[in-house]
């Protein structure tokens, strides 16, 4: 039985030679690995996978194409729904999605079906896909970010006939995905560069340093520049502090920092300017992906690096194989943990972090238990660094700079599950609405909204016709 | 492309350029910034706008040579190129938003000191269009380093120069001017002062013994200059505030200075470590002892 196969194994890096280089972790499958892999695959009646994928992609369906070597119709299936596989099949918490429902995981290990997707991603950049740009309905949108929502939206928009331009606060096109994950996960040139090429093959315009609510105005681009519509895929790129003693001392930075100098600025390599420094004891506060992104970071600047979270093991919100990733290449995890204090030097360089022991309490009202300090349980732990990885909220310029653009009381942008804001012929999508969430949601509301904006676009043209 | 419309040398490694950036030039207000980056490997520079012109669509920055990023920007010549040049960034200055017949009534010390003089004179000019009344106090260490001053002399009701070695003007620091003029009788409702930050951090402190309303704009280290990374933390009045989108422009009075200061100064060895690198290779010389690792 197919099933008996056990899950094929994945060819990574070497942990301890990994931890000193920037290059990819996983090289992922070969073809014949793929196929194995995907002869795995029971093809369930009701596929609970594809229940479980936020986008729906027809996963058996993919994968029975790929086992069959037939990888035309593989990355044509996944396209149907998701416009980044090569990016999604990296990143996606698989575990908690479709391989978290997958039937085989039942009693062993489910389908690789991260690594499929990937490899199917993979395989379509490979291919000169020479896209016959649709003809142009004389309609133009203004998208504003060039995160996955923004990229997923004008994409869409482009192939249905629109004059798309995307605008983009940075100098480089790409959101979350080219500043904050970094280049051991997601490879900048081989991947997300050739994305956004695809993206500029359908026609679709990218003007960088525009900082809408600044430079120019979602009104304007509506009143002065003749757009139809607007998108918002701003993201969530305010980083939170913790409001706790000494957190401005010199040494103290938030993941986005540290990450940004990284990767958007290339820190790490002397050919370019930007300074990051590393020291030797590097501590981050957080559990989620930005975290292990920035102690696997520092890691991989020289540092002794670890990881501070006050929740346990099993709440870790990052994907799991981050997490497995990084205890291999020498992570400390010190759990249960939570800093009450910044120490500082005579320089007003931290010296190191005051914490207090937690242990978790009743269940909350989301179920989930909440952590609980242990009375005098404080310890201090030294560090040169302290990185602060807490979770991020929108950028209130647009929302504050828009007119009549409603917003929840959590500062996202209020958007309908169709993308559409309290402001006519403006719409949303990806973290700038959810909060801080996922590349596969952010892409899915992206696509969303260019069918919304698709139909907002034509009412309105058929109303004026009347 | 952000093309380089002009070029001068205002004082020793003291460059003025104007840039032809129609969008930024079209939505600048006086007070505000811009991320510019030089070349394509360059850092994000965040630089204090010193003119606009929607008009000709141009935004005049002035930069000093001093690290190798400065450098590396004014190395560049009328006709090349920055790479990027995005802006306006931070809030615009208070009185922009206040009602003229309010503005007309107050009277206003601006206080320049070094580079900072540049972008002092936007600000003026814009009050000085309005008429309101503006007197201005530009300081620099000697007469050589003194920038702007004709151009202020046509904005300004008062031009006073302060020089630490008294080749022009004053002689001693701008605090010491501003005490002067004080005692000589001279009121006003509010001081700006934009220059180095201890210099900042000194007027604030003379001007809270004359109970002076005094606004500064701080130069602190930034990374995007869109919210999105905190390097531009600052403590004012016990909060912590992110320059570039609460900023550049705040109460003098409740910034602390020395974490400013401090916080500046983060980078300071790890920059030396690069130029250190940058001058071997300019020198010709490959790295043998592990600078560059
Ligand atoms: C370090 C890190 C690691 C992550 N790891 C994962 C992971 O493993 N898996 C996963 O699924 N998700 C991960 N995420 C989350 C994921 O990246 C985001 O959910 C996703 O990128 C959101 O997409 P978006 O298009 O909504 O916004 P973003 O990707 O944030 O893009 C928004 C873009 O808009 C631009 N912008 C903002 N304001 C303006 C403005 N006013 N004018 C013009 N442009 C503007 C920004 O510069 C940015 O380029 C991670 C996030 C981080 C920070
Ligand atoms: S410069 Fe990054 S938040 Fe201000």
């Amino acid at each position: 039985m197919a099933n008996k196969i056990p899950r094929v194994p994945v060819r990574e890096q070497d942990p301890a030679l990994r931890a000193t280089n920037f290059e990819e972790v996983c090289h992922g499958y070969d073809l014949r690995e793929a196929m194995l892999e995907a002869s795995r695959c029971l093809r369930c009646k009701n596929p609970r996978c594809v229940a479980a994928c936020p986008v729906g992609i027809a996963i058996p369906d993919f994968i029975a194409a790929l086992h069959a070597g037939d990888l035309r119709t593989a990355a044509e299936t996944i396209a149907r729904d998701s416009s980044l596989p090569s990016i999604c099949g990296r990143v996606c918490p698989q575990e908690t999605q479709c391989e978290g429902s997958c039937v085989l995981g039942i009693k062993g290990e489910p389908v690789a079906i991260g690594k499929l997707e990937r490899f199917v991603g993979d395989w379509k950049l490979e291919q000169d896909t020479a896209v016959d740009a649709a003809p142009r309905n004389g309609r133009r949108v203004a998208v504003v970010g060039s995160g996955p929502a923004g990229l997923a939206c004008a994409s869409d928009l482009a192939k249905m006939g629109y004059e798309v331009k995307i605008f983009e606060a940075l100098h480089k096109v790409g959101g979350v995905l080219v500043y904050g994950i970094p280049e051991f996960r997601l490879p900048k040139e081989r991947i997300v560069a050739r994305e956004i090429e695809e993206v500029k093959k359908l026609g679709v315009e990218i003007e960088t340093d525009v900082i809408v609510g600044r430079t120019l105005t979602v009104d304007s681009l509506l009143d002065e520049e003749g757009y139809d519509a607007v998108f918002i895929g701003s993201g969530a790129g305010l980083p939170r502090f913790m409001g706790i003693p000494g957190e401005n001392l010199n040494g103290v930075v938030s993941a986005n920092e540290f990450l940004t100098r990284a990767n958007l600025m290339h820190a790490y390599d002397a050919e370019y300017d930007t300074p990051i420094y590393v020291g030797s004891r590097v501590v981050v506060v957080g559990g989620g992906n930005v975290a292990m992104d920035a102690v696997r970071t520092a890691r991989r600047l020289g540092a002794e690096a670890t990881i501070v979270y006050r929740r346990s093991e099993k709440e870790l919100p990052a994907r799991a194989e981050e997490v497995h990733h990084a205890r291999e290449e020498g992570i400390e995890f010190r759990l249960l943990t939570n800093p009450v204090e910044v120490l500082g030097d005579e320089r007003g360089w931290v010296r190191g972090l005051r914490c207090v022991e937690m242990e978790l309490g009743e269940p909350d009202a989301s179920g989930r238990r909440s952590p609980v300090e242990k009375p005098g349980s404080e310890f201090d732990i030294a560090c040169d660094v302290a990185i602060m990885a807490l979770g991020t909220s929108p950028n209130p310029l647009i929302a504050s700079t828009t007119a009549g653009l409603d917003t929840t009381r959590r500062g996202c942008i209020a958007a309908d599950e169709l993308g559409a804001t309290s402001r006519e012929g403006v719409f949303a999508g990806g973290d700038a609405v959810t909060g801080a969430a996922t590349v596969i949601l952010a892409m899915g509301a992206g696509r969303t909204a260019a069918r919304a904006i698709d139909e907002y676009v034509r009412a309105k043209a058929a109303k004026s016709a009347e | 492309m952000f093309t380089i419309l002009e070029k001068r040398s205002l004082a020793e490694g003291i460059w003025l350029m104007k840039i032809n950036a129609p969008r930024v030039a079209h939505a600048a207000l006086p007070g505000q910034f811009v991320i510019v980056r030089a070349t394509e490997r360059g850092e994000r520079i965040p630089l204090t706008i010193a003119d606009f012109d929607a008009a000709e669509g141009s935004v005049t920055i002035v930069t000093q040579a001093i690290g190798v990023s400065t450098r590396k920007l004014c190395a560049l010549e009328a006709g090349d190129a920055l790479v990027d040049f995005a802006g306006p960034l931070g809030r615009p200055s208070e009185f922009v938003s206040l009602p003229l017949d309010e503005l007309r009534r107050r009277r206003y010390l601006f206080i320049g000191g070094g580079v900072g003089t540049a972008p002092v004179y936007p600000q003026v000019k814009w009050l000085h269009d309005r008429g309101v009344e503006v007197d201005v106090i530009i300081g620099a260490k000697t007469r050589d380093m003194l920038i702007y001053t004709d151009e202020m002399r046509a904005v300004a009701s008062h031009l006073h120069i302060a020089t630490d070695d008294g080749s022009e003007g004053f002689k001693g620091l701008v605090t010491a001017l501003l005490d002067e003029l004080v005692a000589r009788g001279a009121r006003y409702d509010e001081c700006v002062a934009i220059g180095p930050m201890v210099m900042m951090k000194f007027v604030a402190l003379a001007t809270r013994k004359h109970a002076l309303k005094t606004t500064v704009s701080l130069n602190a280290l930034m990374v995007d200059g869109t919210g999105m990374c905190g390097a531009c933390r600052v403590t004012v009045g016990g909060k912590t505030r992110f320059t570039c989108v609460e900023g550049p422009e705040f109460d003098g009075h409740e910034v602390d200075f020395d974490e400013a200061m401090r916080r500046q100064g983060m980078y300071r060895s790890e920059e030396q470590r690069r130029a250190a690198i940058e001058a071997e290779r300019a020198a010709g010389h490959v790295c043998r002892i592990g600078l560059d690792k």
